[in-house]
């Protein structure tokens, strides 16, 4: 294999890893469900879309590398998709911004 | 619109049986050929409408894809600085597109960007509640997201 593909492949792989790893400690860090999706839902489809990106590089089969960017495309549609669901579904359970909140539009339409 | 790209698939086959391959890339080059020619002869079929349109999508991937670049790295910003010190806030923006993609797509693509996250849409169908992480000027979001994606979602669908 081509050491410049070798090269690429390992760049991106590792930048991938690296942004899962800071949607982990984005996890850990922030202070309430809705500041966390952020972390989980950006930085975690970048990582994993650019995982797969390197593995599209890395195959040279034609099969691999159209269900790699398949993959991607369904990260990229349904992270956002989740991560509202899920905002969502904590607002309705009646969880609360944390005290940090400035302004809190949606719970003023509701009361 | 839909049916030139129709012809520009046929176009891309009619290539590939005149080249005697149909191989995915020469399928490729074949539809890349076609539009080729129909934009040559977009003032005769009004193919000018097809080819901006295709643009405008492509235009609008691409700013989605580097939205979310952009968004990974200032959350990996404010992650990884010592001290986490923000104002997050939800606020109303009032939707200028209506219909139940537009708003699916504008959405998907708020959720994807620099600090901000879809939470809910009223049920007139006329405000997204999104959820910011740093919201020092909730009316400075507001026209961003204005002037940046409902526009070029309006460009590309309307």
């Amino acid at each position: 294999m081509n050491p410049v593909y070798e090269i690429i492949v390992g760049i991106v792989l590792v930048t991938g890893s690296i942004f899962a790893l800071i949607a982990s400690i984005g996890l850990l860090r922030l202070k309430d469900v809705y500041m966390r999706m952020h972390a989980g839902s950006k930085a975690g489809t970048l990582g994993s879309g650019l995982m797969l990106v390197a593995l599209a590089v890395h195959a040279h089969q034609i099969d691999v590398i159209t269900r790699a960017f398949a993959g991607v495309v369904f990260f990229l549609l349904t992270a956002p998709v989740a991560a509202h669901l899920l905002a969502k579904a904590a607002y309705e359970a009646g969880y609360r911004p944390c005290a940090d909140t400035k302004i809190d539009e949606m719970g003023k339409g509701s009361e | 619109m839909t049916s030139l790209f129709l012809i520009n698939i046929l176009l891309a086959l009619a290539w590939g049986a005149v080249t005697g391959s149909f191989a995915e890339v020469n399928l490729l080059f074949g539809f890349v050929l076609g539009a080729g020619a129909l934009y040559i002869i977009r003032e005769q079929v009004g193919t000018r409408g097809y080819l901006t349109r295709t643009w405008q999508v492509v235009s609008l991937a691409l700013l989605f894809l580097y939205e979310l670049v952009l968004s990974a790295l200032r959350v990996a910003g404010i992650v990884l600085r010592p001290k986490i010190v923000l104002q997050p806030g939800i606020i109303a923006y009032p939707l200028t597109v209506d219909r139940d993609f537009e708003i699916t797509m504008l959405a998907n693509l708020i959720t994807l960007t620099p600090g901000t996250l879809s939470v809910d849409v009223s049920d007139d169908r006329k405000t997204l509640y999104v959820h910011c992480i740093d919201v020092p000027e909730p009316q400075a979001t507001i026209d961003d997201i204005k002037n940046g994606f409902e526009r070029k979602i309006l460009e590309a669908f309307r």
